[in-house]
């Protein structure tokens, strides 16, 4: 079925999704406590997997439907529970420290990089027409907000939320601007994801065995002079 | 064309050869497993060597899923004879850090699979001709390689691995993004029709079709997060650390295989690139990422202290070379950049195997601590010495003709400034790397025992391994004798050519 042809109750529908996707990107960069972090990943995580959800309905695809049972499992359950347990394992530290660039600069940056991301993804958006494609922007903001985590973060489990939101921001992407690319890629891809969240939560690990912190900012140990 | 099940199982070998390989080690003693490892390379070569000629003679091969190409066969030979050198060099290696307590058995044996289920994901990635497949499969080698750039458990080798994992999960995490954008745009490209997908022959077919704005951006995320993993700046960060922490054979693989598979999917990509947008766009990118890989190599190689460092800033310097050559395009340099790709895989690859021997006899990587090796360890310091001036261009390596043929293609062509600017980086780091290396070579041996863990005479697999990478580089120098035709087929593949 052709998704441009979108019932209105299912484009709100799509809408309230993406906006929930985008705003828990959001409050992630804006929250410092790690514990909340999470749970507002947690929601990251079912505001995609309901996305998909919408998608599913609107185009009456019982096997869409199925792929976003897989989506709400993993990303709202499985890699939250996941980061959970690396969180319980690293640690006391329940705080990001320091944050190399503060709060209000980093909210700042969000609201260029949302906007930066509807500059950038207007081909895309043209190109599909649809309403699905229309959120587009939302998903790669999404990216670059999990970008933005990445680089300005120092806790671990920071990082890997931040790694996470990008590929939470991909996947939603995928599914917004075509019914997805292929099953054998999109099961590589979950699987590909779901190991380098464990390496690096092993890693995490080490890092706190060896260093003694969870400070990444005390990562110095490898320089060229 | 129709293909027999002999030709499907010689496509399928490169992949289950390794895989096996890897389950076997995983139970098998050391000894059994170093042997096995050989045995394993060399059918991985000749497994190329057998697809080779069947591409030259009758095209490409297509089975389930696999596409093997002219230049899939070419990657399989370049990844097939560094696995060789590579192999035949690890026993020794692993003996003598088992022997000074530096690798638990229980760890050698990890190494053993990790290494062999790398080499399964770099060949599964060449033969793969699906591009989302080939996405998966380098996502995949940073998994399994994250364990040995990690295995020594210190905090260098800690930190190298979280940068590892960190900057090349979210670097092909972009090139996702860019193959979601692609298939994007390839729906749309025949209103009705089904699209080419994400296979890479069917998209290069389209390509003309393919929304120009969109498939910019895609392109764009495509070459930047491939770019990680061939190590090109701006996203190189994680390979100085990761090649100086992993243990020798590993670094030898990555900078070898890793880079070299990395940098072929850029290829592909610039392939359906030029196709779509005209030549300038991909062009432009790949130039500003080659003179921004060598200028980070040449500012980094003045002041080194780390001869492993060195090298990898070496490779980096290699894939700016390889960017620049892609850039340039065209039949002369593209054919230069595959026999770069070669050459650069068999010297490098000696030559961190060399520098792991250094590094076993003198128990430091700090370049200011080795001294005198030419009067110590004449043999290793000859084949590490040869290493550095082939790596620097000098003939007769087969990269002295490829910088050769890629620097005669560029002056002649609208981008000579660029090449002009890469000539003078690369007397920068030529320079820096003979004064580094000149330093630990010659002068007087250090007096009394130093901090040697290694017993002084060579290995024989060390030396085979050593002196067999500079022989066939140099005989490639003069002439790439029955690579020749393959060369030629895959330039014309890269030139978008069924």
């Amino acid at each position: 079925m052709d998704p441009a042809a979108m019932s209105p109750p299912a484009v709100a529908l799509l809408d309230v999704a993406a906006g929930a996707l985008l705003l828990t990107a959001v409050l992630v960069v804006w929250r410092r406590d790690l514990p909340t972090i999470l749970r507002i990943f947690t929601a990251h995580g079912i505001a995609l997997g309901a996305l998909v959800g919408v998608l599913a309905w609107a185009q009456r695809s019982v096997e869409l439907g199925l792929v976003a049972v897989g989506v709400l499992a993993v990303r709202g359950g499985l890699l939250p529970w996941l980061l959970r347990r690396a969180l319980a394992r690293v640690g006391p530290a329940r705080r990001e420290p320091r944050p190399v660039v503060g709060v209000a600069a980093s909210l700042l940056a969000v609201a260029a990089l949302v906007m930066l991301a509807f500059a950038v993804a207007v081909p895309v958006v043209e190109l599909g027409g649809s309403a699905a494609t229309r959120a587009v922007p939302v998903a790669v903001a999404v990216v670059l907000i999990g970008l933005l985590v990445l680089v300005t973060r120092r806790h671990t489990i920071s990082q890997l939320v931040g790694f996470l939101l990008v590929d939470n921001g991909i996947t939603a992407a995928g599914f917004l601007t075509t019914a997805g690319i292929g099953l054998v890629v999109e099961v590589g891809v979950a699987l590909d994801v779901l190991l380098v969240v464990l390496v690096l939560q092993v890693l995490a690990g080490r890092i706190r065995d060896t260093f003694g912190e969870v400070d990444l900012g005390e990562l110095r140990e490898l320089r060229d002079r | 064309m129709t293909t027999t099940l002999p030709v499907a199982a010689l496509a399928f070998a490169p992949i289950a050869v390794p895989a096996l390989t890897a389950a076997g080690c995983a139970v098998a003693g050391r000894r059994t497993a170093g042997a096995a490892g050989v045995v394993c390379a060399l059918a991985m070569l000749a497994a190329a060597v057998g697809l080779g000629a069947r591409v030259v003679g009758s095209g490409p091969v297509e089975v389930a899923g696999l596409r093997v190409d002219a230049l899939s066969a070419f990657m399989l030979v370049v990844i097939g004879a560094v696995a060789t050198i590579v192999a035949v060099a690890t026993p020794a290696h692993v003996a003598t850090e088992v022997a000074a307590g530096r690798l638990a058995p229980r760890t050698a044996r990890r190494q053993g699979v990790l290494v062999h289920a790398f080499l399964a994901a770099m060949t599964l990635a060449v033969l793969a001709a699906d591009l989302g497949v080939l996405w998966v499969a380098v996502e995949a080698t940073t998994i399994v390689t994250a364990f040995l750039v990690g295995q020594g458990r210190t905090r260098g080798s800690v930190e190298a691995a979280w940068k590892y994992v960190v900057i090349c999960s979210t670097g092909i995490a972009l090139a996702l993004l860019g193959l979601v954008l692609l298939n994007h745009a390839a729906a749309h490209a025949r209103p009705g029709a089904d699209g080419p997908g994400l296979d890479w022959a069917a998209l290069v077919a389209a390509a003309p079709a393919l929304d120009p704005g969109v498939t910019r951006i895609a392109v764009v995320l495509l070459l930047l997060g491939f770019g990680a993993k061939a190590g090109l700046a701006p996203l190189h960060a994680w390979l100085p650390d990761a090649h100086s922490q992993a243990p020798a054979p590993v670094s030898a693989l990555m900078s070898g295989v890793l880079l070299a598979v990395s940098f072929s999917a850029i290829l592909r990509v610039k392939v359906i690139a030029d196709a779509a947008l005209g030549a300038g766009f991909a062009r432009a990118l790949l130039l500003g990422a080659a003179l921004a890989s060598l200028t980070v190599a040449a500012s980094l190689l003045l002041a080194q202290r780390d001869y492993k460092r060195m090298l990898a800033y070496s490779s980096i310097e290699h894939m700016g070379l390889l960017a620049l050559g892609a850039g340039i395009g065209g039949v002369a340099a593209t054919a230069a950049v595959l026999l770069h790709l070669l050459g650069h895989g068999l010297v490098k690859s000696a030559a961190f195997l060399g520098a792991g021997r250094v590094a076993q006899l003198t128990g430091t990587s700090r370049i200011d601590r080795v001294r005198g090796l030419v009067a110590t360890q004449p043999g290793l310091a000859a084949a590490f010495g040869l290493a550095v001036l082939a790596l620097l261009g000098l003939p007769p390596f087969s990269l002295f003709a490829s910088e050769l043929a890629i620097v005669r293609a560029g002056l002649g062509d609208a981008v000579g400034w660029a090449v002009v600017v890469a000539l003078v980086l690369v007397v920068v780091i030529g320079a820096a790397m003979l004064r580094h290396t000149g330093r630990m070579l010659l002068g007087p041996a250090p007096d009394g025992p130093g901090a040697a863990t290694a017993p002084r005479r060579l290995p024989g697999g060390t030396a085979l391994a050593l002196a067999g990478g500079l022989v066939v580089a140099a005989a490639l120098g003069v002439t790439a004798g029955p690579l020749t035709d393959l060369i030629t087929q895959a330039t014309q593949t890269l030139s978008g050519a069924p």
